[in-house]
């Protein structure tokens, strides 16, 4: 099962499209595997607090904090604050205390370092990959954001080592705006169309943050490197999220398919939610004897009848996922009664995971 | 229409879109993420498909008044490295092709609509997208393009121009999300969030007396059951449960929450269709 998938790899990447429980079933690996006496951190680099929902606390930092739970090894859980996060990778990038401070202040990396598209999805990578060099957990457990497009995340690094090549970059990194002729003239126009179209103070500082930046090029792009090295080692596993719904198994094929050809080392799917089979027959005389109301047993007949036509399209579904799948494995959890929120959740989802208990 | 991915934001704003059809008003319905599914749902309705590449260079010909420099600076390798520097541009231009199409005197020429319907991106990058004028703003300073972001969040921010609905389940997370997304929107942004549809809610089919009946048989005849019998009297437990679950979820997402929260069924098909969001459209007319 999960812990067969995870046997010596040093982290594991929950990804899917929105809604199917990847932020549920990060939390249920890493308690799982901390309860097979890993130290094990869980990241999420998701505002809505879902992560800490689902461990029972109130709210988590940019620091990984210790989890109150029974277990045999350690479980922690962090938030990422991609501002913070890009803050610290200045920090650690800069040449010098100038360089630093020129970026930290400039407006346009205040702003943008703030803002919620992009930088997010490389900042989740960049903590990944610190927190991975510092050898403190046998496993990082990543809980990826609810974009529609999935692999932004994954592509993140490589965008921004390749816009540091860019000779966007190094035009701005020449003695102040003189650095355009490096690109000749169709530049210089391209560069007043801008001027008019933007207003130049925003050049100015766009200018003054790619030459801030520049000090610090060399570094990014061996980081950006070594996260790429890291995602496509053995050393990593990526596990696809899915619910057998037709949307979310569409999109996990799409996203299998992906991986695949990015080389990613993908371990197998978690389909969650999937309503359990219906015997075959009709119970309807038996619960007419049993009941012995009439009204009673149609509408016990009408929910039935619901759950066998949704439980029929889920099996459909998933089998459809597995014929794409091949050989990789599929681990289905059980639609549990109960919505799976804390760490009772957790703990049912444990067996369904794992195939077997361990937690008390 | 935003929500937690997964809650069923496209088949709502769909239903939204219907309802406002029907008042008479002339609807656009804008997706913003991909999600081709709508046109297939609402075939009568006019949909537009916000592309980031293509409503950038919609963007530029308007900000440059030119559509041959419009497109000699699209072409421009460099260009399209400071362009993808910018994080936060895509959702600037994405919010302002939006805004374009609810203006009554378009900008960009077209069609006019009374309402423009976005089935918008989950509650976090929605509320980047939202914020995306205010921060172009007060980056570009005194600049057009300033100018222009400064006029799409005097826009947003103006309720009797944009409403924000959001959509939810009536489970822990979405609800609890719902709620952060209602409290970030007015700490960031100080705008409201106008309604909040929490869909797909179970029917409480049965009487408190009733389940206690049905759970008798179950454990009564185990052991002397044919297999279907004991599977049905389970599922309507189990959905009775479910039901009653989901029920205090959502008492307890009206008590956290400012805005009107209103319910609308569980549909119980595997793939929902046109006559489904007929359905949950005339809800919505109900109720909102």
């Amino acid at each position: 099962m999960i812990d067969d998938w995870l046997e010596r790899k040093e982290v594991c990447i929950c990804a899917g499209s929105g809604g199917v429980g990847k932020t549920t079933t990060s939390a249920a690996i890493a308690l799982g595997m901390a309860a097979r006496g890993k130290k094990v951190a869980v990241l999420t680099i998701d505002p809505a607090k879902r992560l800490a929902n689902s461990l029972g606390l109130p709210e988590l930092g940019n620091e990984e904090r210790l989890v109150k739970a029974d277990v045999k090894g350690e479980l922690w859980a962090m938030m990422l604050d991609p501002k913070r996060t890009f803050d610290e990778v200045v920090e650690w990038h800069a040449p010098d205390e100038r360089a630093r401070d020129a970026v930290l202040s400039n407006r346009i990396y205040q702003e943008l370092s703030n803002a919620v598209a992009g930088s997010q999805e490389y900042m989740a990578m960049e903590k990944l990959y610190e927190l991975h060099q510092e050898g403190r957990y046998d496993l990082l457990v990543l809980d990826t954001p609810p974009t529609r497009n999935a692999l932004d995340f994954i592509d993140a690094p490589k965008k921004l080592a390749a816009f540091i090549d860019s000779r966007a970059l190094q035009m701005f990194t020449g003695p102040g705006l003189m650095g355009l002729k490096v690109l000749g003239r169709g530049s210089g126009m391209v560069f007043s169309v801008l001027k008019r179209a933007t207003g130049i103070d925003l050049l100015d500082d766009l200018s003054t943050f790619f030459a801030a930046f520049a000090g610090m090029t060399e570094g990014f792009r061996e980081r950006a490197e070594h996260v790429n090295a890291l995602l496509a080692d053995s050393r990593s596993a990526f596990v696809l999220v899915t619910s057998p719904r037709a949307g979310a198994v569409d999109e996990a094929g799409w996203f299998h398919h992906r991986l695949l050809d990015a080389g990613l080392p993908f371990a197998g799917v978690v389909a969650n939610r999937v309503r359990r089979e219906v015997p075959k027959g009709d119970p309807s005389a038996e619960l007419g004897d049993l009941l012995g109301d009439d009204a009673l047993v149609r509408r016990v007949l009408k929910t039935f009848e619901e759950e066998r036509r949704l439980a029929a399209q889920d099996r459909a579904n998933l089998a459809a996922l597995k014929k794409l799948l091949g050989r990789k494995p599929m681990i289905e959890v059980p639609h549990l009664d109960d919505d799976v929120h804390d760490l009772d959740g957790l703990r049912r989802m444990d067996t369904h995971l794992f195939g077997r208990a361990t937690l008390a | 229409m935003t929500g937690k991915g997964g809650v069923g934001k496209t088949t709502l704003a769909a239903a939204l879109a219907l309802a406002a059809a029907r008042q008479g008003r002339r609807v656009v319905l804008c997706e913003v993420a991909g999600q081709e599914r709508m046109r297939e749902l609402v075939p009568e309705l006019t949909t537009v498909s916000v592309d980031p590449e293509e409503a950038k260079q919609e963007w530029l010909r308007y900000q440059l008044k030119s559509g041959t420099l419009a497109s000699v600076l699209g072409g421009s390798r460099l260009f399209q490295y400071l362009t993808a520097a910018a994080p936060g541009l895509s959702e600037l231009v994405t919010i302002g092709k939006v805004w374009d199409l609810a203006q009554l005197e378009r900008r960009t020429g077209g069609t006019v609509f009374d309402v423009a319907i976005v089935d918008a991106p989950a509650t976090g990058h929605a509320l980047g997208m939202l914020r995306s004028p205010s921060t172009f703003a007060a980056v570009a300073g005194v600049g057009p393009v300033g100018r222009h972001a400064a006029t799409i969040d005097r826009s947003l921010r103006d309720p009797a121009h944009t409403a924000v609905v959001t959509a939810a389940l009536p489970e822990e997370m979405p609800v609890n999300e719902t709620v952060e997304f209602e409290r970030a929107l007015r700490r960031e942004l100080d705008m409201a969030v106008d309604a909040i549809v929490v869909n797909a809610v179970h029917p409480l089919r049965f009487r408190p007396e009733e389940i206690e009946r049905l759970d008798r048989a179950r454990v009564q005849n185990a052991a002397g059951h044919t297999p279907v019998t004991q599977a049905a009297l389970s599922s309507a437990l189990s959905e009775h449960r479910r039901a009653k679950g989901e029920h205090a979820q959502v008492r307890r997402l009206r008590r956290a929450a400012s805005a009107p929260v209103l319910t609308l069924p569980r549909i119980f098909e595997p793939e929902l269709g046109r006559e489904h969001v007929e359905r949950l459209s005339h809800e919505l007319e109900r109720k909102l």
